[in-house]
């Protein structure tokens, strides 16, 4: 046991993704309460935002770069984030899980022979080993678990962990050259979707249900979403009739979400519906039947018909920002 | 060259979670089993794969008895021939790649397809795990997948949008929804299904490396309050979402 904690730090166009910094807050509170040390390491090309990390706690970040590593290379990434933890002796590796986290953290386990707990929801300490919270069947169960083996690998749920107060403190960063990086898996093109806003890292997402009657009406959840900010997320009915891509849907066979504010519209609110979007902090439900099961799981709604009351609501959101 | 799907025998995500006396698992009583819904889709992509290669296909899975009426799903839909990996005890991810691992190196599968997560524990990784084992190369996520000789160019999902990953074989992909249209196994392929014999075998046996303390129910949210059923209770909406909940 050398007693060290590392946290993977995400780029995505050479900045440290909000999430990374959730995740590295979390950890450095962990560190701090159970006398571990810690330190981060990012992978990429240039990244420029990279000495904030310091601001989470965390004083020292490695980065590894490469010009041929500004996007994404599983093999690559994985095999210098375990090669550094196996040097650093790190015990406990911290990763987000982003579609990034998602992919990397199990590749890393195997090298290092750790055991693994994916989407943490919230981390226990206070017996002093970690006891981690992680929702499992989308949600409508959680578990309490323990890594029971010597290395351990976490992956912590976005926008779930609050990162609180910070300081002004920079991290230390030292800039490792990669001489030669694996890319037998890579990246050649990202290509970027259509919507403004992905679903899973918004704090406001405005939902669309089959209650819209057909695409053509989608424009009216697209105005409200462009009013506040939010992304556009569906349900899975809209998606299977083909009016919405699978990118927005939310639910148990698309995406789990937690934001600030979830508005759906004209969603029943089905129980695989349900499962994904649940723990959104503020639920806000459309719907012209009453007995719908979303009002059930809503802080607040409005049993009337959408096409009424979205024109009123998007005009009235307006005046409020104005 | 062989093909591999692994399959997932999971409850039916319109079921109803119950948690069981022990607190640590679901209640199974009353609990309907079925594939689980991503694997349909890997399933799929094994097929077209198996269509225009020509080369046989593999559907393997790990667990109880019962995992065989997921695996005679991927009989019906056309795979060739399916195995068992027997296991009544309770595994975590690591224990169940490492037995999926073993029997893919056995059947030498150069191309693995994986279901994106199983709809039980979801946790997303035993496709990752499972190639990391092998040494294979990997894309997860996959939403298309084109397969030329060796090189394999598979896009994957990610936040606002997809990656385009190159690499090459031996490779295990996990399949997510969008990937492709799973064909309805036919009443040919239903009645073929129903007279192969699924081999069956004891699953490599390894540690957990996870273990559960407790299940439980996530805090229920209690139900909220209905403003009004037309457009003048959204003067009254909005300022609650300002003063009271703060979100906007």
């Amino acid at each position: 046991m050398s007693n060290k904690i590392l946290v993977f730090l995400e780029q995505r166009n050479g900045q440290i993704k909000k999430s990374s910094f959730e995740t590295a807050k979390t950890a450095s509170d962990i560190a701090r309460h159970l006398n571990y040390e810690i330190e981060a390491i990012s992978v990429g090309a240039v990244i420029e935002n990279v000495a904030e990390t310091g601001r989470y706690g965390v004083n020292k970040v490695t980065v590894f770069s490469n010009s041929t590593l500004a996007n994404y290379s599983t093999s690559a990434y994985s095999e210098l984030v375990a090669e550094y933890a196996k040097e650093t002796d790190a015990d406990i590796v911290f990763f987000s899980n982003t579609s990034m986290g998602k992919d990397i953290a199990p590749k890393v386990s195997i090298k290092l022979n750790a055991g693994t707990l994916m989407d943490c929801v919230s981390l226990d300490i206070s017996s002093g080993e970690i006891i981690a919270t992680r929702p499992v069947y989308a949600g409508r169960a959680l578990i309490e678990a323990k890594i029971t083996s010597a290395k351990k690998v976490f992956t912590l749920r976005p926008n779930v962990f609050n990162i609180g107060q910070t300081g002004d403190t920079q991290a230390e960063v030292v800039i490792k050259e990669v001489a030669v990086p694996n890319l037998s898996n890579k990246v050649i093109e990202i290509k970027k979707s259509e919507e403004k806003l992905d679903v899973a890292e918004a704090d406001i997402i405005v939902a669309g249900g089959r209650g819209l009657k057909g695409a053509e009406n989608f424009h009216l959840v697209e105005e409200l979403a462009d009013v506040l900010g939010a992304a556009v997320g569906t349900s899975r009915a809209t998606v299977d009739a083909g009016w919405r891509p699978h990118s927005e849907q939310i639910g148990q066979t698309g995406k789990t979400v937690s934001p600030n504010l979830y508005i759906a519209v004209g969603i029943s609110g089905a129980i695989q519906h349900i499962a994904g979007m649940s723990s959104s902090k503020c639920i806000v439900a459309i719907n012209k039947d009453k007995d719908a099961p979303i009002f059930s799981i809503a802080d607040y709604g409005i049993a009337g018909d959408v096409f009424e009351v979205l024109p009123a609501l998007i005009e009235e959101i307006k005046r409020a920002k104005s | 060259m062989k093909i591999a799907v692994c399959v997932s025998h999971a409850p039916d995500t319109a079921t109803k979670i119950i948690i069981g006396p022990d607190n640590k698992m679901i209640d199974p009583n009353g609990v309907t089993y079925a594939i689980n819904p991503f694997d349909e889709y890997a399933i799929e992509e094994a097929l077209r794969a198996k269509e225009k290669l020509g080369c046989e296909t593999i559907a393997i899975s790990t667990g109880r008895t019962a995992n065989k009426e997921s695996l005679r799903k991927a009989l019906a839909m056309g795979i060739d021939n399916a195995v068992l990996l027997r296991d009544d005890a309770e595994r975590d991810t690591l224990s169940t790649a490492k037995a999926l691992a073993e029997e893919i190196k056995t059947q030498s599968a150069e191309l693995v397809f994986f279901g994106k997560q199983s709809v039980d524990y979801d946790n997303s990784i035993t496709g990752q795990l499972t190639a990391e084992l092998l040494g294979y190369n990997c894309v997860s996520v996959v939403v298309d997948f084109k397969l030329d000789g060796n090189k394999i160019i598979a896009e994957r999902e990610i936040e606002g949008g997809r990656e385009v990953v190159e690499t090459t074989l031996p490779a295990v992909i996990t399949a997510q929804k969008g990937l492709n249209e799973p064909r309805y196994a036919s009443l040919k392929g239903i009645m073929a299904a129903k007279k192969k014999v699924i081999e069956e075998k004891p699953a490599l046996e390894s540690e957990n490396a996870v273990e559960i303390l407790k299940m439980k129910k996530p805090p229920m949210k209690h139900a909220g309050r209905i403003l009004g059923t037309d457009k003048s209770s959204v003067g009254e909406l909005v300022r609650l979402l300002k003063e009271e909940a703060k979100v906007i």
